[in-house]
């Protein structure tokens, strides 16, 4: 213990911020944190949905019966926000087809499904040690064509986040970990330490930040030895212990712990110079850059009590979960949940045939003794204890009231959309009122009315601009038909006026005689004419009518 | 197989709305020791008919709102307004007034407006008000403390008189209230408001049988014990300290300035501190959260504002005593105060 404090005593000088609210949950890191990372046997099958995170789907390269090399490109990168995807072991496609994927629904996506033959073959690799006289675009290409996503989180492509072209000030590695039981960043600090400095000077030499933070937990002293001898006397990087404390990994809470400064609503933390990426992230640059690897694989905690073996494992992606589970001793209990992610965000799995995807840090196997579900939803007495926990400084009682009476536009007024969903309101809620889940399905509702609204504006703008269209090709249409009975007209007058000319020549009388006949025909006809008009208008604008 | 499926977060480790309402319950027996020292055994069966009452009204209102009839009883709060509806009135009251304050605390303050969570007033203290103005007489009769009284009555004759109105005896309420001399004896805040009338200075006032070391006799203690019962839910977590420092500052500081500048005709803080519902109201009734202000500094503005009307009330009101119309003003204020001390969401300030 004497370690711990001397190392807090040594770095936790200058914490310069505090954020408000929060929670204490139970850490429960043990006894993931404490063992080594292990790796499993290959799956019998590992299932890669085409699309893993945030963005359209690339473009499938691979044909079912296709031998595939480890590391090999299996999907072509889309335009905006795609990444490619790659075999994460060699062997055989075997179909690609829909599967369950790892998401709250559970709804089937495409995926490539491969059976592994064992032989772990690499593909070509390439390698590329130093870095520093390599162009920064050719470094973004390269982060990109690994398929790196932000393995912290909501899994945002690297490449385009470091893309991004505003001067940063800090780069912020995140380390904190702040979700219990997950120790999946823990282990890696403490066993890849060097690897992920590495990858952290890459990343500050690709977004030029002048200097790095690096945010550990205090409640792990192990991570923070090894950082900080990795470290060493590396000044650019400054390494930060914060107080444990949920949420304060948090994108938005460890910005306001460190600088102080809150991230405007509505804007991204590189609008104040800041960048942020989470340790394994910095890890998968650095074995894309220096070792030519692809991200295949990723470390995932597997905890719980309804586990005997609880650790860290090395898992591949695509690893359906149940093979993580047969290999940890899975013992359920009735009504078992299976939660991706941690307690407090994490979402429970309708089926573990889903596989891991890049964003999957940690699979929670509870009893119901350890985590007890939550029991009946009692109303809401406005004690306030959501409000003080609240690290957005929201209102959740308040947004709980509005969400219930579906009223959205105080909904938006109370900052709704500042929420991230941290599940702390809930942690502590007395009447156990599912808060979260009330706002998720507010901002759906939101969405969906700005959608809805969008569209309607759309069919509004097409439905007017149709209406004028026809009313101009009404008047276009009479005036052809005026225009063609003014011409008849004329024609019949200039007709009539012909033989008029005759008498002028001298022989009157039966020219007199034809002259009144031809005047009656004409003036017949000119009266026929435009009836016709007339009709044919009628019937338009009838026609019009119906149309319309 | 198939699994469970449940929105995040997974965990909960708060305590429930209907545990902490037992806390409440716990914390209240203190002052309720001592009240039935001092008051008799009478206060037990006020609370009694309040919990019954209280408890078949709840299940009617929520059968009548086709909910199922145990669901709203199950938070305990029903059984919390009754039991702080029934020590606040006369142990002595006749059984018809609690009957008729818990019914209209459950049924109309709280069930009319929506039952739980939606009520606008504090359910005890609406039932409170509505028995002071409509039974002025039986919401009055309090006995003096059982160190200076005549009379002390056995558990049988206390049920009579709440039953009968009269002891088995055939004395009145009205009766068992003198002192030796005969006088009828009055509470302590009320003797101090009439005597104030009647010309005397509050040295002359103290000195008075109603009175022994710092405020009322046995009412002083009675307030501790409340006390006592408070601290122990701040240190349980239950309520924050907001409300209660809150109202005693707003109570206390007024009454202090007060006394400086008319130490005959104003009484001091500890004399307001320990009187009447002072303790009972800052610990128990004004932390009530449904109609409460939701945020910490919304609760401070609001248990201010209670402390202050209390003191303006006994110092120049009609009434000896103010908590209940002070907490009933308050709630009002509540949707205002909510209003101006909403606090900036992150990412909004500046």
């Amino acid at each position: 213990m004497s370690d711990v404090k001397t190392v807090n005593r040594d770095f936790n000088t200058d914490i310069i911020g505090q954020f408000p609210g929060g929670v204490h949950p139970p850490e429960r890191k043990q006894p993931a944190s404490s063992r080594p990372i292990r790796r499993l046997p290959l799956p019998a099958e590992l299932i890669l949905p085409v699309r893993q995170h945030i963005g359209p789907s690339g473009k499938v390269l691979v044909e079912v019966g296709d031998r595939v090399d480890k590391g090999q490109r299996l999907t072509e990168a889309g335009l905006s926000q795609g990444l490619p995807l790659h075999a994460p072991t060699s062997g055989i496609i075997a179909a690609i087809e829909e599967r369950p994927t790892a998401h709250a629904s559970g709804l089937p996506e495409q995926a490539i499904v491969i059976h592994p033959d064992g032989e772990e073959r690499w593909g070509n690799k390439h390698a590329l040690p130093d870095y520093h006289d390599v162009e920064i675009s050719r470094l973004l290409e390269l982060v990109q064509e690994a398929g790196i996503a932000g393995l912290g989180g909501a899994g945002f492509p690297t490449a385009q986040k470091l893309a991004q072209q505003k001067p940063l000030k800090h780069l912020i590695i995140n380390g904190v970990e702040c979700e219990p039981y997950i120790a999946a960043d823990d282990r890696l600090m403490q066993e890849y330490a060097d690897d992920i400095i590495a990858g952290t000077r890459i990343l500050q030499y690709i977004t030029r930040c002048d200097s790095v933070l690096f945010a550990i937990e205090d409640n792990k002293p192990e991570a923070i030895k090894a950082i900080a001898a990795a470290i060493d006397d590396d000044t650019q990087i400054k390494l930060k212990v914060v107080p444990t404390k949920y949420p304060s990994g948090g994108e938005k809470q460890l910005i306001e712990l460190l600088t102080g400064h809150q991230v405007p609503s509505g804007k991204l933390p590189m609008d104040i110079g800041l960048l942020m990426q989470n340790v394994g992230t910095a890890y998968a640059v650095k074995r894309a850059i220096i070792h030519g690897e692809p991200l295949l694989e990723r470390v995932v905690t597997l905890t719980g009590e309804a586990l005997e073996q609880r650790g860290n494992v090395w898992a591949l992606l695509g690893t359906p979960i149940q093979h993580l589970l047969d290999e940890s001793g899975f013992n359920p209990e009735k009504k078992q949940r299976i939660i991706m992610g941690g307690p407090m965000m994490g979402f429970t799995l309708p089926s573990t045939e889903v596989p891991v995807i890049k964003t999957t840090n940690c699979i929670l196997a509870p009893t119901d003794h350890e985590l007890p579900a939550p029991g009946p939803e009692l109303a809401c007495i406005r004690c306030g204890a959501c409000s003080d926990v609240c690290p957005a400084t929201l209102q959740p009682q308040q947004l709980q009231w509005l969400a219930k009476a579906k009223d959205y536009d105080e909904l938006e007024k109370h900052h709704l959309f500042d929420c991230i969903e941290c599940g702390a309101c809930a942690y502590v809620c007395p009447s156990e009122i599912p808060l979260v889940h009330y706002y998720r399905k507010a901002k759906a509702e939101v969405r969906n009315i700005a959608r809805e609204k969008a569209k309607a504006e759309q069919a509004r703008k097409r439905f007017e601009a149709r209406q004028e269209r026809l009313e101009r090709e009404k008047q276009e249409r009479l005036e052809r038909h005026r225009k063609a009975a003014e011409e008849r007209k004329k024609m019949q007058q200039e007709k009539a006026s012909r033989p008029d000319s005759k008498t002028d020549s001298g022989d009157e009388k039966p020219a007199g005689k034809s002259a009144a006949v031809a005047a009656a025909i004409a003036r017949a006809k000119a009266k026929k004419a435009a009836q016709a008009a007339k009709d044919n208008a009628d019937e338009d604008s009838s026609a019009k009518g119906n149309e319309s | 197989m198939s699994f469970k499926i449940a929105p995040s977060p997974h965990g909960h480790n708060q305590r429930t709305t209907s545990e902490m309402m037992r806390w409440v319950c716990y914390a209240l027996v203190p002052g309720v020791l001592l009240q039935s020292y001092f008051f008799g055994p009478g206060v037990w069966f006020q609370i009694t008919l309040a919990v019954a009452t209280a408890v078949l009204a709840e299940m009617a209102c929520t059968v009548a709102r086709e909910r199922p009839a145990f669901s709203a009883l199950r938070d305990n709060t029903a059984i919390v307004t009754a039991i702080l509806l029934a020590i606040s009135i006369p142990s002595l009251a006749p059984w018809w007034v609690i009957v008729i304050g818990t019914l209209f605390a459950i049924v109309v303050v709280k069930h009319v407006y929506g039952g739980m969570g939606q009520n606008l007033f504090n359910p005890a203290m609406a039932g409170y008000v509505l028995l002071l103005i409509s039974f002025p007489v039986q919401m009055t009769n309090w006995l003096p403390a059982s160190t200076i009284s005549e009379h002390s009555l056995t558990l049988w004759q206390t049920l009579h008189t709440i039953l009968f109105e009269y002891t088995p005896a055939g004395y009145s309420v009205e009766q068992l209230r003198a002192g030796i001399d005969g006088v009828t004896m009055a509470t302590p805040l009320d003797t101090i408001k009439t005597e104030l009338t009647r010309g005397y200075t509050l040295t002359e006032i103290y000195q008075g049988p109603e009175f022994s070391y710092f405020a009322g006799a046995g009412w002083q203690w009675i307030n501790l014990g409340f006390l006592v019962g408070g601290l122990l839910l701040i240190q349980q977590r239950i309520i924050s300290w907001h409300i209660p420092l809150g109202f005693l500052a707003g109570l206390c500081l007024p009454a202090f300035i007060a006394h400086i500048f008319a130490p005959d005709l104003m009484p001091g803080p500890i004399v307001h501190a320990l009187s009447g519902a002072t303790m009972l109201g800052a610990f128990f009734i004004a932390t009530d959260p449904v109609s409460a202000a939701t945020s910490n500094r919304g609760r401070v503005i609001f248990a201010l504002l209670i402390g202050f009307i209390v003191f303006v009330i006994r110092s120049w009101g009609g009434y000896p005593d103010a908590v209940a119309f002070a907490v009933l003003l308050a709630n009002m204020c509540v949707p205002l105060i909510d209003r101006y001390t909403r606090p900036v969401v992150y990412g909004h300030g500046d």
